[in-house]
C-alpha cells in the first residue's frame, strides 16, 4: 500500500507524524468501528450462539448443541425443499438474467436511437420497490388477470393458474425476478462494452471477424471480467431471494416456491423458533461463501484479464 | 481470499469509471449499403418490441390503478375501465395510514443516507489517506464483513434490537444496516485516487486533518458521494425484509413497502388501491433514475457492488 509520496521526509518526523495520524485516524474511524461492532460483529457472534440454543421468541432458552442443525437436516419437513427451491431458482434465474441482460446490452449499440431512454426503461424495475413490482405481477398472473385474459379472449386458450400450479409457480417467480433484476446487469455490461478498446475491435474487424464470430472470439472474452463480476453478484442475490416468492405465492403451493430466506423468516418470526432460524441462516451463509469461493477458483478457466 | 475477491470484483467497474471512452464498442459497418440499413431498422424494431413487452406490466398497472375495483379482472381485459378514476389515488390515503408510510419511508431513507454518508466518508478517509498502524488489517476485517448478507444478520439483529429496546422504532429502521462496509470501501477507493500532494500542501498551510478532510478532500469527491447517496437512498426506500421483522405497529412506524401489502385483508384485496399505491411508491426512485440518466452507466460502474 502506498503512503504519501513526498520524498525526503525524515524518519523521526515520519514516525512522530504517523503516531499523530494514528490518533486522528481513530477519530475518523470510530463511528464506523462502533457501528460495525454493534451491528455486524455482535450479531454474527450472537447468531452462532443462537444456533446452538433452543431459542424461542418468548420463554425459556436451553442449550441444544448441534440439535438445531440436526433438526434442520433430518426432521424439518420444509428445510430440504427450501434448499432445493433456492437451488432451482438460482439455476433458472442466474443464466436467464445474464443472457437477457447481455443481449440487451449488445442490442443497445451506439447506433440505436434513444438508447439512453431504453436503458432507463430497462433499469426502472431495479430501483422501484420490489414489493410494488411483485404486487403488479401478482395482479397480472391472477386467473382473471391480463395474461390469461389475453390468451382466452384472443386465442381461446385457457392458461394454467400460474401462481397456484406446482410447476408454473416457480417459473413465474423466476420470470418476474428476471424482469425486475436484469437491468442492473444490463448496465454493468453496457459500461463494459463502452470500455472495449477500440483498436482491438478494429483489428479484429480488419481480420474479417464479424457477427457471431466477433462476439464469441473478441467481445465476450474481453467482457469476461464483467460477466464474472455479474455472475458472482447474481448468484448471491439469487440465494437471497425472498420478497418475490413471499408476495407472489407465499412460498406455495405447498412449499414448492419456498426459498431458504423465506424459510428462515418463517421459522424465526412466524413460528418463533429463532435458534432454528439462526442455524438455517448459517447454512445459507456457508452456501453463499462456498459458491463464491468456487467461482473464484473456477475463474482462471474462462476469465481474461488485461495485463 | 477476501482481498483477492474485492480486488477482482471492483477491478472492471472502477477501471471503467476512471477512464471513460464513449462508444468504443463494436460498430456496425458504415458502408451505407442496403443490408446495413435493413439490419439497423430490424434492430430498432426488435428493441422497441422488447421494450414494449418489458413496459407492459408497469403500463397496465398504471391503467389498472384508474379502474373501479370490480373491473380489475374483466374478461376480455381492457386497458381503460368504464370510468377513469383518478380518485383512486386519493382514496389510497383514506384507506389506511398511507401518508404515514410515505413520511416514514422518506424520513428513514434520508436519515439512513445521512448516517451512511457520514460514516463512510470519515472511515474511507482514514483508510484511504491517513497512515496508521494496523490499517490494512482493519481494512481486511471491514471487507470480510461485506460478505455477510443482510438475510443472515436479521435473526440475531432482532435480538440486538430487543437488548437496545429498539424493536418497532425509527432507530431500528435507520441504524442496523447503515454501517455496512460497502460505503467505506467505495469512498476509500475514490479518496485514494486524489493526489496526495493536496494533503501535504494543506498541512503546510496549517490545516488539521479534519479541515483537510472537510474543505479539501470531500469537495473533490462529490461524484462518489452522490453515487453512494443515491444508491443508499434507494436501498432504504425499497427495503422490505428488515422492516417486516422490526416494525410491529404499522400505524406509527410502517414504511411504504410493508404498507403496500396492507391492501389485501380478510375482506379480499382492494386491487385498485393497491395498484395506485404501488404506482405512487415507484415515483421517487423512478424520478431519480430519469433525472440521473446521463450518469447512470458511469454511476453503476462506480458503485459496482452497491445498491442491493
Amino acid at each position: 500500500m502506498t503512503t504519501t509520496s513526498t520524498a525526503g521526509t525524515r524518519r523521526s518526523s515520519r514516525s512522530r507524524l504517523s503516531r499523530v495520524e494514528s490518533r486522528q485516524a481513530l477519530g475518523f474511524m470510530s463511528p464506523a468501528l462502533v457501528g460495525l461492532a454493534l451491528f455486524t460483529i455482535v450479531p454474527v457472534g450472537l447468531s452462532i450462539v443462537m444456533s446452538l440454543f433452543h431459542w424461542p421468541a418468548f420463554g425459556e432458552r436451553s442449550f441444544a448443541g448441534l440439535g438445531n442443525y440436526v433438526a434442520l437436516f433430518t426432521q424439518n419437513p420444509d428445510f430440504w425443499p427450501a434448499l432445493r427451491n433456492s437451488a432451482v431458482f438460482a439455476l433458472l434465474y442466474v443464466p436467464l438474467n445474464l443472457v437477457v441482460a447481455l443481449s440487451l446490452a449488445l442490442a443497445l449499440g451506439p447506433r440505436i436511437r434513444g438508447r439512453a431512454a431504453f436503458r432507463v426503461l430497462f433499469f426502472i424495475p431495479v430501483v422501484t420497490p420490489i414489493v410494488a413490482n411483485a404486487l403488479v405481477w401478482k395482479m397480472l398472473l391472477q386467473p382473471q388477470g391480463l395474461f390469461n385474459g389475453i390468451s382466452v379472449s384472443v386465442f381461446g386458450v385457457e392458461l394454467p393458474n400460474f401462481l397456484a400450479d406446482q410447476n408454473w409457480a416457480m417459473v413465474m417467480v423466476v420470470v418476474m425476478s428476471v424482469w425486475q433484476g436484469m437491468g442492473y446487469n444490463m448496465l454493468i455490461f453496457s459500461a463494459a462494452l463502452e470500455q472495449l478498446p477500440a483498436p482491438v475491435v478494429e483489428a479484429a474487424r480488419i481480420d474479417g471477424a464479424q457477427g457471431w464470430r466477433m462476439l464469441r472470439s473478441v467481445v465476450l472474452p474481453m467482457l469476461s471480467p464483467s460477466i464474472f463480476f455479474a455472475t458472482v453478484m447474481t448468484v448471491i442475490t439469487a440465494l437471497q431471494v425472498f420478497a418475490q416468492p413471499q408476495l407472489l405465492t407465499g412460498g406455495g403451493p405447498g412449499n414448492s416456491t419456498l426459498p431458504l430466506v423465506q424459510f428462515i423468516y418463517n421459522q424465526g418470526f412466524k413460528f418463533q423458533d429463532l435458534g432454528l432460524a439462526a442455524a438455517a441462516a448459517w447454512v445459507l451463509f456457508v452456501l453463499i461463501i462456498g459458491l463464491t469461493a468456487f467461482q473464484f477458483r473456477a475463474q482462471k478457466r474462462w476469465v481474461h484479464y488485461e495485463h | 481470499m477476501s482481498t483477492d475477491r474485492t480486488e477482482v470484483l471492483t477491478a472492471p467497474p472502477l477501471a471503467a469509471a476512471a477512464d471513460p471512452v464513449p462508444d468504443a464498442g463494436p460498430r456496425p459497418r458504415r458502408d451505407g449499403s442496403g443490408t446495413g440499413r435493413v439490419r439497423l431498422v430490424l434492430a430498432h424494431v426488435g428493441i422497441v418490441l422488447a421494450a414494449a413487452l418489458f413496459a407492459l406490466p408497469l403500463v397496465y398497472a398504471f391503467f389498472s390503478a384508474l379502474k373501479p375495483n370490480n373491473e380489475m379482472f374483466s374478461m376480455p381485459p381492457t386497458l381503460v375501465g368504464s370510468e377513469v378514476r383518478w380518485s383512486n389515488f386519493a382514496d389510497v390515503f383514506a384507506y389506511g395510514p398511507f401518508a404515514t408510510y410515505i413520511g416514514n419511508s422518506f424520513f428513514v431513507a434520508v436519515a439512513g443516507t445521512l448516517v451512511v454518508l457520514a460514516v463512510s466518508t470519515t472511515a474511507g478517509y482514514a483508510f484511504g489517506r491517513l497512515r496508521w498502524k494496523g490499517r490494512d488489517v482493519v481494512f481486511v476485517l471491514f471487507l470480510v464483513t461485506l460478505m455477510v448478507p443482510q438475510e443472515v444478520l436479521v435473526v440475531p439483529m432482532f435480538i440486538v434490537m430487543q437488548w437496545f429496546g429498539w424493536v418497532d422504532s425509527y432507530q431500528s429502521l435507520i441504524f442496523p444496516f447503515a454501517f455496512t462496509a460497502f460505503g467505506t470501501f467505495l469512498m476509500r477507493q475514490f479518496f485514494r485516487g486524489i493526489p496526495f500532494e493536496l494533503d501535504e500542501a494543506a498541512r503546510v498551510d496549517g490545516a488539521g486533518p479534519f479541515r483537510t478532510f472537510w474543505q479539501i478532500i470531500l469537495p473533490l469527491a462529490t461524484s462518489a458521494v452522490a453515487v453512494l447517496a443515491v444508491f443508499t437512498f434507494m436501498a432504504f426506500w425499497n427495503s422490505y425484509l428488515w422492516p417486516l421483522i422490526t416494525v410491529v405497529d404499522y400505524q406509527s412506524h410502517g414504511t411504504l413497502p410493508i404498507g403496500l401489502a396492507t391492501f389485501s385483508g380478510q375482506n379480499g384485496t382492494r386491487w385498485d388501491l393497491q395498484m395506485a399505491a404501488a404506482i405512487i411508491s415507484m415515483v421517487p426512485t423512478t424520478i431519480i433514475v430519469i433525472a440521473l440518466q446521463k450518469h447512470l452507466v458511469k454511476g453503476i460502474a462506480t458503485a459496482g457492488l452497491g445498491g442491493r
